[in-house]
């Protein structure tokens, strides 16, 4: 057979076949590509000696002479030189005689949707889903946790409210619940989900379609010894028209069918007129007493429904917790500057102090006419939920992230506007690991800065939370603030700096 | 509600924030590693994922699916079972015309003329071919299917499989063996002697061997039965065979030998037949991919379903079809397979993707059976933990797990079956699929083996056309 000749020098051909040695094609083929790809190498053909096999060898003029037999191995190699044909064809010995090395363990696959997840846990196992991901990719999320016969909490905001409706009406039909979107509060079996606070276990259950509310009223039903069984969010949105307290109506026969729930109290901003129709028929079909605490003008106030719950329980009233602060003169015609947290809060504190200040400007204003600019700032009567999904928009909630809050504040001391300053301050799993840690500089400089300003914060927690009430009260006390356990006390205090009691 | 039953495992997906907290309490977190989708419209994907109609509608496509059956019934021409029109040639993979066609389907489309006497050479081959003389059509419009070029005339015998259950039939051609072969893209003097040999000798004598033993009261060849048994023998049913032809070659020898007594076939003949099947380990490749192609062919037309019914390569273009749109094909560009190459032929000799064959990892088995096959990964340097790797991630691209379709090293968990749409998107993972490589030029032949994907683009259009069916209904 004569070869092609090579440019530039004679190459060499080693043309092999042994007898006795058995590999599988892939092996082979692998042992080629090696041997191929050393330097000097221009052609490589490792394989065993079948008709096919040898037909290849032929194409590239490789050929063994004489005959051979498909269980003979053919070893055939084209180098540029001698040295090179030797250590090729050494290097196919070797190669042959190595051992694949192998950790033997799979690499572990991660699940990479709430599917995929859930599908790892035993069916009897008590299990939800906790969806925080973009919210146009919430439903498609969520609806994996319905799927699987599993509630779920859905924190992301931004979901269109038709997937809101066809998601709660799926988990309807399929007995799970679905809290949320923009649900960042729940308590299921003593587990706290999203922002929450460690409460004790109880008898009375809630359900909130307000996180702050459901968080205010939890801690003070703590701070009176009374227990939680469970606090199933619900969603902001669900008992609008729209969503017609489809996630509420669930939630309220599931905490009627649970044996741990004695009583449930309803947490929510104004419902819908129809929907409040709806839910109360709802409510008083259910053997569970059913207490609403729906903030509105009439009723403003979530202590009081708090103390009206322990009375309907035959519980004394007891004094909420506080630190009084410095003895502080009134500032008379001083403006309320309330810079809020928790949306909730905010708006208790706008519908308690309305009546005696009259309209207060607001990023979530009572009325559209009382809205504020996009710089926030106002004289006269302000309130600002840093909460509000327009300022979290790219950074994180100010319960974890107080930048904008202490700013605010810092802004408000400089400004020299004559002013009673009210702040809340969560806290809670999920919330800053010390809030006051930052905070309490903030008033302290702020003090010092306006000469007269008066603090008032309302303090939302327990004892058991990791950052511990009396912990955060005291420092920020130290600051100068008066605390409050009750943000109804602390407005109510605010006012009286103002000098207008409400 | 079983969600106050007591303390809950959590699930999360997103922040990591919410984990933190839940762990610090001693609950039982585990985290979804979550990304955006890879692909889709999020209001798309919100409507496949809230569409009422598609849980049901996918667990009627899988039961379809894992219900069907698959007997050895018949061996017949092409033209007699597939009414193929004279001078209309079958292919593999999505509607193709001759200006599009790659090398190899070039080639084998020519070899076809040549083999069918519809021309004398290459050339005249050519001019009927680019004038339109010869029909082309897709071997999935027929319930057909072919391994690579898949190019299927009338002389043909094809394997006619039935399932049991509703009687529909699926069918498939001979396979040729290795190496210079029709369906690789090759079409010399060799493959047409062995061509023609098949005509007279090979199609025969399985037709007589097939119907002979079922005439004589035999209950038919079980195919999917040889298959779950080639699970648990190395294979994965795709570009190993080996276990499956050699069972093949078991459960029909009597019935050929017999024919030298009833049949007057020589005993050289008979021979070569026996020889010819034991020495070609795709064999049973060609009883394999009718066997999925009936399976899943009982999932089309589901409204609502998200399922994948076909993946199809034609050498040009990769097209899948789902159960929710019936016929439509979702097609974009075939992707060259990386794998290993026989002799000195390399990367720039491959073509790209081309076969029916994905007909079997539509199934559920081949690549993503991986772990069952572990030889199968080495193909492109893996090691046997990928390989296991591979098929854990085909889970969560799929539906459902076919009990019928065990793989032991996993514990004999039943392969990953139903490839859903909205998963491949969510997840960004592509199906797995192994494949035979054809030489880019036509006449070449096989150049190698490997690994391949889909390309995205078919989900994308698949995706975007079942949310509009949903908009629509």
């Amino acid at each position: 057979m004569s070869l092609p000749p090579a440019p530039g020098g004679h190459p060499l051909v080693s043309v092999q076949l042994r007898s006795g040695v058995y590999a599988d094609s892939v092996r082979l083929m692998q042992v080629s590509r090696r041997i191929a790809a050393l330097d000097g190498v221009t052609d490589v053909l490792v394989a065993m000696a079948t008709p096919l096999n040898l037909e290849l060898a032929a194409g590239m003029g490789l050929a063994p002479d004489g005959g051979a037999s498909p269980e003979q191995l053919l070893i055939a190699v084209r180098a540029d030189d001698a040295e090179t044909l030797a250590a090729a064809v050494a290097a196919v010995d070797a190669a042959l005689a190595e051992r694949e090395r192998s950790t033997g363990a799979a690499t572990a696959i991660p699940q990479r949707t709430v599917g995929a997840g859930l599908a790892e846990l035993s069916p009897e196992v008590p299990a939800l889903a906790i969806v925080s991901v973009p919210g146009s990719y919430a439903a498609v999320e969520a609806a994996d946790a319905i799927a699987a016969g599993r509630s779920v909490l859905v924190f992301s905001d931004g979901v269109p409210v038709e997937q809101e409706v066809a998601l709660k009406r799926a988990a309807s039909a399929a007995g799970v619940l679905v809290m949320g979107p923009d649900c960042g509060t729940a308590i299921v079996s003593g587990v706290a989900l999203g922002f929450a606070n460690v409460v004790r276990p109880g008898p009375v259950g809630l359900v909130a379609a307000s996180g702050t509310g459901a968080q205010q009223i939890s801690c003070l039903l703590d701070m009176a010894g009374v227990g939680v069984s469970h606090v199933l969010g619900v969603g902001g949105r669900d008992l609008s028209e729209a969503v017609g307290g489809l996630a509420t109506l669930d939630a309220l026969a599931a905490l009627d069918a649970d044996p741990s729930t004695e009583r449930v109290l309803l947490v929510s901003k104004p419902p819908s007129p129809s929907v409040e129709v709806t839910v109360r028929a709802a409510a008083d079909d259910l053997s569970v007493p059913v207490r609403s605490a729906a903030l509105s003008p009439e009723t403003p106030d979530l202590t009081a429904a708090v103390e009206a719950l322990l009375r309907d329980m035959g519980l004394d009233v007891p004094v909420w917790p506080s630190r009084p602060g410095p003895a502080e003169a009134a500032v008379p015609g001083a403006a309320l500057k309330g810079l809020f947290s928790g949306g909730t809060l905010a708006d208790e504190a706008m519908l308690l102090a309305s009546p005696a200040l009259g309209g207060i400007r607001s990023n979530i204003p009572l009325r559209p006419e009382l809205g504020l600019g996009t710089d926030l700032s106002a004289s006269g009567h302000v309130v600002v939920d840093f909460g509000d999904d327009a300022l979290t928009r790219g950074r994180a909630h100010p319960m974890i992230d107080p930048t904008l809050r202490l700013e605010a504040i810092a802004k408000l001391a400089a400004s020299g506007e004559p002013a009673v300053l009210l702040l809340d301050v969560v806290l809670g799993h999920g919330a800053d690991p010390d809030p006051a840690g930052s905070l309490a500089p903030a008033i302290t400089a702020a003090r010092e800065t306006a000469g007269n300003l008066p603090v008032v914060v309302s303090l939302v927690g327990t004892e058991g939370d990791p950052q511990g009430w009396s912990r955060q009260a005291d420092a920020l006390a130290a600051a100068g603030a008066a605390v409050f356990a009750s943000n109804a006390a602390a407005t109510r205090y605010a006012l009286d700096l103002l000098g207008a009691p409400a | 509600m079983n969600l106050l039953s007591g303390p809950p495992a959590v699930v999360a997906a997103g922040v990591d924030v919410f984990s933190d907290a839940l762990r610090v309490q001693g609950a039982d977190v585990h985290d979804v590693d979550w990304r955006p989708p890879a692909f889709g419209d999020p209001a798309d994907l919100a409507a496949l994922a809230l569409d009422p109609r598609r849980a049901a509608a996918n667990r009627v496509a899988v039961e379809r699916v894992l219900a069907a059956g698959s007997v050895l019934v018949d061996v017949r021409p092409a033209r007699e079972v597939l009414g193929l029109q004279e001078r209309t040639l079958l292919h593999s993979g999505p509607p193709l015309t001759w200006e599009a066609a790659s090398g190899p389907m070039r080639g084998a489309l020519v070899g076809a003329c040549l083999f069918e006497g519809w021309a004398d050479d290459v050339e005249e081959a050519e001019i009927l071919l680019s004038t339109g003389a010869i029909a082309l059509d897709p071997c999935h419009h027929h319930a057909a299917v072919g391994p690579m070029a898949g190019v299927t005339s009338p002389s043909m015998w094809m394997w006619c499989v039935e399932d049991p259950g509703t009687g529909r039939r699926a069918y498939c051609n001979l396979n040729e063996g290795l190496g210079k072969v029709l369906r690789m893209g090759a079409f010399n003097p060799e493959v047409q002697t062995r061509l023609r040999w098949m005509r007279d000798v090979l199609g025969p004598v399985l037709s007589q061997a097939v119907r002979g033993s079922i005439d004589a009261g035999d209950d038919p060849l079980d195919v999917k039965a040889v298959l779950a048994q080639m699970l648990q023998m190395g294979d994965e049913g795709h570009n190993r065979n080996r276990a499956g032809s050699l069972m093949a070659l078991r459960e029909l020898s009597p019935a050929i030998v017999a024919l030298q007594e009833s049949s007057g076939w020589s005993s050289a003949d008979l021979a070569a037949v026996l020889r010819f099947i034991g020495g070609n380990e795709h064999f049973f490749l060609n009883l394999g991919m009718p066997t999925a192609k009936l399976a899943m062919d009982a999932a089309r037309d589901v409204p609502g379903s998200t399922m994948v019914t076909v993946m199809s390569r034609n050498g040009t273009e990769f097209g899948i079809r789902t159960a929710g749109t019936g016929d439509r094909w979702f097609t974009g560009p075939a992707q060259t397979p990386v794998g290993l190459y026989l002799g000195n032929f390399g990367p720039d000799d491959a073509n790209p993707d081309i076969g029916d064959s994905a007909i079997m990892e539509t199934y559920g088995i081949g690549g993503f059976a991986m772990a069952a096959a572990p030889a199968i990964v080495r193909f492109v340097g893996g090691t046997v933990p990928d390989a296991l790797a591979t098929t854990e991630r085909m889970y969560q691209l799929t539906l459902a797990e076919n009990p019928a379709m065990a793989i032991p090293i996993m514990g004999f968990r039943g392969s990953p079956t139903g490839i859903d749409v909205l998963k491949v998107a969510r997840t960004g993972w592509l199906p797995q699929i192994n494949t035979g490589m054809a030489g880019r030029i036509a006449g070449t032949g096989q150049v190698g083996a490997g690994l391949v994907q889909p390309p995205r683009e078919c989900f994308e259009q698949a995706l975007a056309a079942l949310a509009e069916e949903i908009r629509a209904a």
